[in-house]
Order: C-alpha cells, then structure tokens, then sequence
C-alpha cells in the first residue's frame, strides 16, 4: 500500500514537472515584409501559435494564413485566395529545434534554430539566427528571416511582377508562458 | 502487486499522453472562431447583376461597363461594336456590409443609385451558417426627352426602383450559386396593359478554372413582363479575369444594359438567334482609410 501511495506521489509530481517543460504563447506576432520599387506591403498577424518544450529544445509554430492584416483589403483578399490559397492550405507550420536551451543564461543570447518550414504545402528546411531571453516563466524569441517566394510554388503573374519582391522578410516576436494542462 | 500495476499503467498512459505531438497541443488550444467564406464570386457583379460581394469598407472602385451591339448585325456593323452602352460608376464600401454607388448610363441616359447590405455571411467552423444574403435597394432616373411636345413627364414619372434579395452558397473554392428574387416598380408605363410592378427571379453561378480566372452565367426569368415591347429573359454568360487591384469581366448576353430596372424587363434580343452583345466590365479600386489599424485593434481586443 505504501508503494502505491509513493507511486501516485511521483505520478503528480511528473504532472507537475510537465507542466513547466513547455512554454505556449497564442498570440505571437509575424509580420512580412515586401519591398519592390512600385510597392512596400507589409501584413501582420497577431494570432500565432507557438510551443517550445524545454525538454528537448522542440519548437512548433502554427500560424492561420487568413489572420494576416493588410493595409489594402483587396490585397488581403488576393493574398488568400491567389497566393497562399488558403482554403487548401490554411496554416503555415514551423518545427524545429533550439540548440541547447537548457544552458542559457537569464540575458538575452543568439541561437541559430533549424527546422522544416511549411508554406503553401511545400515544405521547406531553414536556419535562421533568434534572440531568445529565457527565465523561469518566460521564453522570448525574436527574429526574422528571408522566404524566397518561389520556393513555396506561390505563383506571381506577370502583372505584378513589379509589385511583389521575389524574396519576403518574415520577423517574428514569440512571447512564451508555462504552458499547464 | 496489482494495485502497483494500474498505477503504473495510468502513469505510462499519462506520459504518452505527454509526449503527444507539440502540434496536437497547438491544434488543441486554437481558438475555436467562425470563419466566414470569403470571394463567393470575385466581383460585386456576377455579370449584369450583382454578387452579394461588397467592397470592403474604405475602398472606392470605379467602374465601366460597355456592351457593343448585336454581334450578328454583320461586318458592316463591325459585328455590333460600332454602337455601344456605357455606363461608369463610382461605388464605394461605406463598412464591411454596406455598400454604396452612382452610375450613369448612356442608354436612357439614366442615372442610378444603390445601396447593397449584407445581411447574413455563409460561415464555418463555430456556429456555422450555410449561405449569405444580401439586400439590393436602386432608384433609377430616366432623363431621356423623348416624350411627346406637352407631354413631359414629371421627376416622379422618370423613376424606377429595384428590390432584390440576393442568396449565395459558395459549394466549394471552385463553385458557387447565387439566387435573386426581384421586385422591379415603375412609375410609369407606356401603356395601360404594362404593369407597374414586375417580378422576377434570376439564378447566377461561377465556376472557377484557375485561381484567376472563372466562367460565370446568370439568367433572369421574368414573371409578368412589359406588354408594350417584346421582352425575352436575360441571359448572360462570361469570364471573369483578375489581375491585381482590377477585376475585368467579358460578356455575352442578349441585354444591352447595365442597371436592373433595364436588363431585366426590358431586354429584346434572343441570344439564341444570335443576338448577342459583347460587351466589358472594369474596375479599378483604391483603398480609403486604414483597413488594418482598426482591424487588428479590434483582433487584440477580442484576445484580451
């Protein structure tokens, strides 16, 4: 009987543990960024999910391509329905590893995070250079990152050609709390 | 002993269940929100017609339409584009459910004004709706003298007016059906046996080929239709072609006219016998305001 209750002890305090491994945010912030001599666009989207668990340094991004804001809503529109085609491919996803995260200090320090990175259905490895600020109840991750247009299949017609930049700058800012169940 | 096994059963279930995929846990704490269905059809016409598509608030597109003459009047004719109708419009998003516009025609020299509300958005996901409706409100102005000496009609004659409701299910990306039951009333008429009031209803579809371009029909079956004139049902087909901040419609259809009060009671050709116009719509939209502030201002409201 005292095996069982010492067993049940360590089964909360597994629960317990978990539940400062991982750190969740559901309002991360992406922005991207096209500079082209006609046009600057630029959409944000303040509704993305991220999830890092501090055990293995594993990074999972979701962000739902109809939340990106435009300036012009006729470009938002054309963004969903011709470039990204959002109904068939509703998220971008990003998985991918930080280096190390348990040995960081409490300042902000530089990682290089690698993964797959999911656009349009196409996916996608990256390496992209972050701050990261980690505390106890707090993970920081800023950043940004070049995406070549036509690596994800994103057709852009003749028309505009001049309009859109072949290369776009992602940044994001991910603000992570202790995730618990 | 047993007791010790079901411990460690709930405890090896309880730690897979831990390490279940980061992405289930991100799928899990999606917010659960309605998404309304987006570009029914492209434009705010699916050809002569309106879409229930508004333009969103702030923006002003302008618009020209043109149908040339009856394709079947022969080379002398140039196949009918040397007549022509024109009719060009500024509308104008004054939110996200209502719509604005003034517009001129050449044909009657008719000048016309409507308001498009929309009043319910096909949606899915959470507390999911299966179509939309919008409401079509016009006046339309007849400033055409080509009464009888002594004969001149008052500005209360020269005024028709439009109600429609427009009914739309987007099927699926490459799919849609629009359905527009029509109230048409005239304050004047030619002849006695000419009703004052006229319905109608008229059916509208797109189909898409590509992510730019679709192939859209509208049909408009007339109930009791003017008397004084032969009248058909119009009939329209074309092509819709998207290019940036433009839409661009090619037209065939037996109506030379662009406003309903007109293509709808009082269209003459039969598209059958070849009496098909060729005809054009344009639009060019500029965006007024800032779309965005408010919108991602109203985003992190609903977040907090």
């Amino acid at each position: 009987m005292k095996t069982t209750h010492i067993l049940l002890l360590c089964f909360f305090l597994t629960n317990f543990l978990q539940g400062q491994e991982r750190f969740l945010t559901k309002q991360g912030y992406t922005s991207f960024f096209s500079s082209s001599p006609v046009e600057d666009i630029k959409a944000d989207n303040n509704q993305v999910l991220s999830i890092i668990d501090t055990s293995t340094g594993a990074i999972a991004i979701s962000i739902l391509m109809k939340s990106f804001q435009f300036e012009k809503s006729l470009m938002q529109e054309h963004f969903n329905e011709n470039y990204v085609e959002s109904d068939t491919y509703p998220k971008a996803k990003f998985k991918g590893k930080i280096p190390n995260i348990n040995g960081l200090s409490n300042s902000e320090e530089t990682v290089t995070i690698t993964g797959d990175l999911t656009i349009h259905g196409v996916t996608k490895n990256i390496k992209t250079q972050a701050k990261i600020i980690k505390t106890q109840d707090n993970i920081s991750l800023k950043g940004s990152f070049p995406v070549n247009v036509a690596d994800y299949n994103i057709e852009i017609p003749a028309v505009v050609i001049n309009n859109i930049a072949k290369t776009i700058e992602v940044t994001f800012e991910l603000d992570h709390k202790p995730y618990k169940k | 002993m047993k007791n010790f096994l079901i411990v460690f059963a709930v405890m090896a279930i309880h730690l897979q269940a831990s390490s279940q995929d980061l992405f289930d846990i991100l799928d899990e704490e999606a917010p659960q929100t309605k998404n309304y269905v987006s570009s029914t059809f492209k434009g705010t016409r699916i050809l002569n017609g309106h879409s229930i598509e508004n333009r969103k608030k702030g923006t002003l597109e302008f618009v020209i339409s043109h149908r040339f003459g009856r394709v079947n009047l022969g080379a002398d004719e140039l196949y009918g584009l040397d007549q022509s109708n024109i009719r060009f419009a500024f509308e104008y998003g004054l939110s996200d459910n209502i719509m604005l516009g003034v517009g001129r025609s050449s044909f009657d020299k008719t000048y016309d004004g409507f308001v498009k509300y929309k009043l319910l958005k096909q949606s899915s996901g959470k507390k999911s709706f299966p179509f939309s409706t919008s409401f079509f409100g016009s006046i339309a102005y007849r400033t055409i003298d080509d009464f009888e000496p002594g004969n001149e009609p008052t500005t209360s004659q020269r005024l028709s007016y439009t109600s429609q409701v427009l009914i739309a299910r987007k099927f699926s990306p490459g799919f849609s059906l629009q359905v527009m039951p029509t109230y048409i009333h005239r304050n004047s008429v030619k002849t006695e046996e000419d009703p004052h009031g006229i319905f109608a209803v008229g059916i509208g579809s797109r189909v898409k080929l590509t992510k730019r371009i679709s192939i859209n029909g509208e049909y408009y079956y007339t109930v009791n239709p003017l008397e004084s004139i032969n009248t058909t049902n119009s009939l329209a087909f074309g092509i819709d072609i998207e290019t940036g901040g433009h839409v661009f419609q090619i037209i065939l259809s037996n109506s030379i006219t662009m406003i309903e009060k007109s293509f709808i009671t009082e269209s003459t050709d039969d598209f059958f016998e070849g009496d098909v116009h060729l005809g054009f719509n344009i639009s060019r939209a500029f965006q007024f305001g800032k779309h965005k502030k408010k919108k991602l201002k109203k985003l992190q409201e609903s977040n907090q």
